[in-house]
């Protein structure tokens, strides 16, 4: 009676992953021969597949609609600036100030959680849209009177990411090997995010996770089965923002510079519609629908800027208007054709079949 | 005193503005349900339109023209071209969404927004937009305080529109349809009303005083940008909770109040808070006012009361 | 079938829940007023009523749903009436919904799986390091459902969508959900509706069931022979006041009972009046 989970994992399986393992850990190097500016590209989907987990733990599996998650990342980028820069003249450690930016990152994830609970669904959302943009304005303004953030003009010469002696920022050679900052950083990167997978892998298929998916499906269901709503969906929050605040510490350290401009409400929207282009609440839907979405706008780039140069003789379209543009009408398509996303879980799947057959 | 004269004034002014704009989204909330997102940006649009055509009218001969030529010539290109886009968005992108769930919805109207003001952007590029200084500067004394014309017509403009709308929707039968519509959509359907021509024509209204609503903002603060569309949009949204979503006369209300706290809170947050912060806080009130409407009195001023049930 | 008599005497345990003096009101509407009454340990209590008698407010008042103006409902030694209803389902209160509510994209088992959640306690920590105190628990949660789903008679749909389940298996589903919380009142809110009568026969023996394994049954029905066979004291609402309150056989002999139902003077046609002890 007891069901397929026993069942040894088939040997296709252990290939496909060796291939996958395989592919990652060259894959830098591959690219570098493009440039050393499809590595960073690399990392910074890696940083949005971060990103996209987290927001992912708040919307897909808990189902609460957040449009301020970038707040999080900024938290903890702004964490590590000032923690780790010559603006307060600190330079701690990584494993201080990483811990700090998690701790105030969930700190300020139940903080919005709080008052925002009882509400419904469209509301929730612009009140946190709300927070995100107080939380923007605030790091925009605490220049004065006294200088927490510097303001509009953000902090620079942050640290880079370095234990003991070994530096990520900077290229070294090993063996023979010339590695440059960026592809030491793709390997931090890839390990931490495959840290966040392994995590909420397992947060999913958890008595946790079953109660954020009890929330989602009938709220007042899952209360009279004894499902602390609140403190659950708490919980959901402060997960999401402690995910969302590693990324920003690790991309603070990775840019060496931090601004509000990093945080806007632009950004907020990237990531949901990385979440839902890519399947809401299914984790390989969600990593793919973030690559895709962070390294589509660059290849664009790559495509559009020479393209009109050549044709028009100068840059008309600008590629970063054409990728929102992009992004606009992908969530709209998305929503009318296929809200369960590209590749939707089983539960999305299902609710797609029932909504055909009742058409 | 006089300070607080002219912070009125000044705050009527804008909230006339928020409270125009206001009216578009109650209207489309309180019969489909719906927090259109892209309202903001059709004010935008609005407002950058009316520009380019004054710019083009005027511009090479400042004096040549007149300025209510001008301005009426803008709002001709303005209203149709902003009741076209709101019209687009209502049948192409929310229409097929009508039963889906809420959440769908509010996702879609966010890439509406994305959609105008990135093909704003294209169009007009990322740069300011400075409307010409065609309106006399005409100043009236009130005792300490000065009233504009600029801010008269803004006013008055306002308050004659939405004389105009209540008369509509309470004397009309298009009105008694909408706001059949807005009680109960089904029975209203089946009672004969054509509930797609009446959400159009929320929408079609809607758009039409978003036109109006960006005319006015150009004028009165002389820039508009592509940008402009989502702080706008969000503070009118926030009127219109303030006063009752689906409510007109609490949008109406809404939005003036807001004007008034917001000048007010410029005005003397330097004061209240001894120079910790200033006026460039100013977007924060909205959104405070904002998050403690929806956490405390998610029904507004003037609306219902919205309970749970099992 | 005289296992009637058996199952009557079966029950009248200590006091278990006491309801005193709740009233709620919605606007200009009092649903429920004064309603005052006490379930026994081991009994299967009835709640019945004409439509819009207030059943289904008791209901939502009793598991928090609802908060009474006046009143207090006291429940093994809780305070009902100033609970959340999370709360209330941790005290041993587990209730069914009229209009079913099941978590319908999940499966049947995720379903009764759910309901295990108030009785067992793995956080992140244990979701994250599935440490052998949290494998055990997981473990004991499965097997816990699939012993439910076989309880209730639908063990071969356990990995079954909730949504695609027969109406007759999705209440059953729920009743599963809700004993998975381990309950000692396990309230049903008119779980026989739309059942046919082989349907209810099942569902009537899976009450009985659940009685005679010790948890106490309250029943919102409006089946009157399902609710006169079956429970052993029932309340009668009528426009949020208790109306008559007892054992079946005198219940339905109370003219006013009758006459709620049937209309008034009813009772003097069928030539039933009140006895001494009614009359009380």
């Amino acid at each position: 009676m007891m069901d397929a989970k026993k069942k040894p994992v088939p040997v296709r399986v252990w290939l496909g992953a060796l291939l996958i393992g395989v592919v990652l850990a060259v894959l830098p190097f591959v690219l570098g021969m493009a440039g050393q500016s499809w590595i960073r590209t690399l990392n910074f989907a890696l940083l949005y597949v971060m990103l996209a987990l987290g927001l992912n733990i708040v919307v897909g599996f808990a189902g609460l609609l957040d449009l301020g998650y970038i707040a999080f990342y900024a938290v903890g980028a702004y964490v590590w600036a000032m923690l780790a820069s010559p603006h307060f003249g600190l330079h701690l450690p990584f494993w201080v100030v990483m811990p700090a930016g998690i701790v105030l990152a969930a700190l300020f994830g139940v903080l919005l959680g709080f008052p925002v609970l009882k509400l419904r669904g469209d509301y929730l959302a612009i009140v946190t849209l709300g927070f995100g943009e107080i939380i923007r304005i605030f790091m925009n303004n605490l220049d004065a009177p006294v200088n927490i953030t510097n303001g509009p003009q953000g902090i620079n010469r942050v640290d880079t990411f370095k234990v003991g002696e070994f530096v990520f920022g900077r290229a070294e050679t090993f063996f023979g090997i010339r590695v440059t900052g960026p592809e030491k950083y793709y390997y931090l990167l890839l390990a931490v995010t495959l840290l966040i997978v392994f995590v909420c892998v397992r947060l999913q298929h958890s008595r946790i996770g079953r109660a954020w998916e009890a929330i989602r499906e009938d709220e007042i269901a899952a209360k009279a089965m004894g499902i602390n709503t609140r403190n659950v969906k708490l919980l959901a929050f402060a997960m999401g923002a402690t995910f969302g605040g590693v990324a920003g510490g690790l991309f603070a350290s990775m840019q060496g510079f931090v601004s509000p401009e990093s945080f806007s409400l632009t950004e907020s929207i990237s990531v949901l519609c990385m979440v839902v282009l890519g399947g809401m609440g299914h984790i390989p839907g969600v990593i793919v629908g973030a690559l895709l979405l962070s390294v589509f706008p660059e290849l664009l780039r790559a495509v559009v800027v020479p393209l009109q140069q050549s044709v028009f003789g100068e840059v008309i379209l600008d590629p970063d208007g054409i990728r929102m543009l992009l992004f606009g009408f992908a969530l709209v398509l998305v929503m009318i054709y296929r809200p369960e996303g590209l590749w939707p879980s089983a539960v999305r799947r299902r609710e797609r079949k029932m909504r055909e057959s009742q058409a | 005193m006089e300070i607080l004269i002219q912070q009125l004034i000044n705050g009527l002014t804008v909230g006339s503005v928020y409270a125009l704009v206001a009216l578009g989204y109650t209207m489309v909330y309180g019969i489909i349900g719906l927090i259109n997102f892209a309202h903001g940006d059709v004010v935008m649009v609005g407002a950058m339109l009316a520009t380019t055509v004054v710019l083009s009218l005027v511009g090479a001969d400042p004096a040549g023209m007149s300025a209510w030529l001008a301005v009426g010539l803008a709002l001709l290109a303005a209203i149709p071209t902003c009741m076209a886009i709101g019209w687009t968005a209502e049948r192409y992108a929310y229409r097929p969404l009508r039963r889906a769930p809420r959440l769908a919805a509010l996702i879609t109207a966010i890439g509406v927004s994305f959609i105008v003001q990135n093909i704003a952007m294209m169009v007009w590029g990322r740069n300011y937009l400075s409307f010409p200084h065609i309106i006399e500067p005409m100043v009236f004394q009130l005792g300490e305080a000065r009233i504009s014309l600029l801010q008269l017509l803004i006013i008055g403009g306002a308050a004659l529109i939405m004389v105009g709308l209540m008369a509509l929707v309470h004397r009309t039968r298009l009105g008694t349809a909408m706001r059949a519509t807005a009680q109960n959509r089904e029975v209203a359907g089946l009672m004969g009303v054509n509930i797609n021509t009446v959400i159009s024509a929320a929408f079609l209204i809607g758009s039409a005083l978003a036109a109006v609503a960006g005319v006015m903002i150009v004028t009165y603060y002389g820039v508009a940008q592509y940008t402009m569309g989502f702080m706008l949009g969000l503070k009118a949204f926030t009127a219109a909770v303030l006063g009752g979503i689906g409510n007109l006369g609490g949008a109406m209300l809404g939005g003036l109040l807001l004007g008034l706290i917001e000048a007010l809170g410029a005005g003397y947050i330097g004061d209240l808070t001894n120079g910790v912060f200033g006026s460039n806080y100013q977007d924060v009130f909205s959104f405070i006012v904002l998050i403690l409407v929806l956490i405390f009195r998610p029904s507004g001023l003037l609306g219902e009361r919205v309970g749970d049930r099992a | 079938m005289s296992t009637m008599a058996t199952s009557k005497t079966a029950g009248g345990g200590q006091v278990l829940l006491q309801a005193s003096g709740l009233s709620k009101r919605f606007g200009g509407l009092q649903a429920l007023s004064e309603v005052s009454f006490s379930i026994r340990q081991g009994d299967i209590y009835g709640l019945i009523g004409p439509n819009g008698a207030g059943k289904t407010t008791l209901f939502n008042v009793m598991t928090g749903l609802y908060v009474p103006e006046s009143g207090r409902c006291e429940f093994a030694g809780h305070v009902l009436t100033d609970y959340k209803p999370h709360q209330i389902a941790e005290a041993g209160f587990a209730r069914t919904f009229q209009n079913i509510r099941l978590f319908g994209n999940l499966s049947a088992l995720e379903n009764v799986m759910i309901g295990r959640h108030v009785r067992t306690r793995a956080g992140v920590l244990g979701a994250v390091l599935r440490n052998r105190a949290t494998r055990r628990e997981e473990e004991q949660i499965e097997a816990r459902a699939y012993e439910l789903l076989e309880y209730v008679g639908i063990v071969e749909r356990a990995n079954d969508i909730a949504r695609s389940l027969s109406y007759g298996d999705q209440r059953r589903l729920e009743i599963a959900r809700a004993l998975a919380t381990d309950p000692k009142l396990l309230a049903l809110d008119e779980p026989a509706a739309g059942m046919n009568p082989s349907e209810t026969v099942v569902l009537r023996q899976l009450i009985e069931k659940i009685r005679g394994d010790g948890i106490t049954v309250l029943l919102i029905e409006h089946d009157m022979k399902l609710v006169m066979g079956l429970c052993d004291r029932v309340l009668v609402l009528e426009y949020g006041k208790v109306l008559a309150e007892g054992r079946p056989a005198e219940v339905q002999h109370n003219p006013r009972v009758i006459e709620a139902y049937l209309g008034a003077g009813a009772a003097k046609e069928l030539g039933i009046t009140a006895t001494q002890e009614e009359q009380a």
